[in-house]
């Protein structure tokens, strides 16, 4: 007996099957590797290898246009690019004190909406390392050299999640106008 | 399709990621490596299997079961229904999808044939899963010809 099926319309997809995978492989590499910084960094290599192709996908679907200022990167990475992939926005807070340091606050972190607490004896693990490293592929492949790590997480106990990105300077200056 | 987007892209990472480790795979070292990537697939399965609706939860008929994987929720995961469904109504079953989404980047005839398997086992180890939380134990195995048609999936269901 065979049958053929018809292709019907595409239906809502499912949003888990990609925060289902990545717990998966958070609890694979914790299998993998005892110490916590050896599976941060795992995961941040392996974002990096992600975003340096997701940009290609993100300029393909959003109109954004060219940045003029660290806080323009900043608040596009949280207004179009995890509004897009991740269906939430982070609030970028004014950073007075340097130009080129930046912080995502989320209140709430989709990536870890089914992880209620850190497994026991892992509480070094930065669970979502993979994002620092999306961001950091991503924005080298504009060209621009960012450090990006978790300064706060909810997973640890934080009240919020806060990822900090510091533009690290270019080897010729650019001089950038202030947005008030 | 943003969140598909993701979900290739770090299933791409993880392939060449948890494959990499042993440089030169003997048939030894690449059988460990398919079995990680599927328990990780199985995993997946069993908890998508436990989000869904009560009412596929009574299936008790094989083809039900069967018509369920092809249909919803091979539409959840990769947003397009199984294009065949061959059984010799003996517990084997075989699902043909011609143009496979996750092989679908990668080339296009026999170019990579020897490299496809590696991309199809998290997706085995997933019908795995689903199909545990179902109550079917069951084997899957893919086979890949040309891509991006995985031509067979052949499995025997067994009920619990």
């Amino acid at each position: 007996m065979s049958q053929e099926f018809n292709r019907g319309p595409a239906p809502q997809q499912n949003k888990d099957l990609f925060i289902l995978t990545y717990g998966a492989l958070v609890a694979q590499l914790c299998k993998d590797y005892e110490k916590d910084e050896d599976v941060n960094k795992y995961l941040d290599k392996m974002g990096y290898g992600i975003g340096t192709r997701l940009v290609e996908d993100f300029l393909a679907q959003s109109s954004v246009r060219r940045c003029h200022s660290y806080s323009e990167v900043t608040h596009i990475i949280a207004e179009v690019a995890f509004k897009i992939y991740l269906g939430v926005t982070p609030s970028v807070p004014c950073n007075n004190s340097s130009r080129n340091e930046f912080s995502l606050i989320l209140d709430k972190n989709p990536l870890s909406e089914f992880v209620g607490e850190l497994p026991a004896g892992r509480s070094s693990l930065c669970y979502c390392s993979l994002l620092c490293g999306i961001i950091r592929g991503a924005l080298e492949m504009v060209h621009l050299a960012a450090d990006v790590t978790f300064l706060q997480d909810k997973l640890k106990g934080d009240s919020v999640t806060e990822i900090g990105i510091t533009f690290l300077k270019q080897p010729e200056e650019k001089k950038y106008r202030r947005k008030k | 399709m943003a969140d598909t987007v993701l979900f290739e892209f770090l299933h791409t990472e993880m392939v060449a990621e948890l494959w990499a480790p042993d440089p030169d795979p003997g048939p030894g070292g690449q059988k460990t490596s398919l079995t990680v990537l599927e328990s990780m697939g199985f995993r997946v399965g069993q908890t998508l299997g436990e989000r869904l609706p009560q009412e596929t939860l009574g299936f008790r008929e094989e083809l039900d079961v069967l018509r369920f994987l092809c249909k919803d929720l091979w539409v959840a995961v990769f947003h397009k229904q199984m294009d065949s469904l061959r059984t010799n109504h003996q517990g084997t079953y075989v699902l043909q999808d011609n143009s496979f989404r996750l092989l679908i980047p990668m080339a296009s005839g026999l170019q990579y044939v020897e490299e496809a398997p590696k991309f199809l086992a998290f997706t085995c180890g997933l019908l795995c899963g689903t199909l545990h939380t179902l109550g079917f134990q069951s084997l899957v195995t893919a086979f890949v010809t040309a891509l991006p048609a995985c031509e067979c999936w052949r499995w025997c269901l067994h009920a619990h």
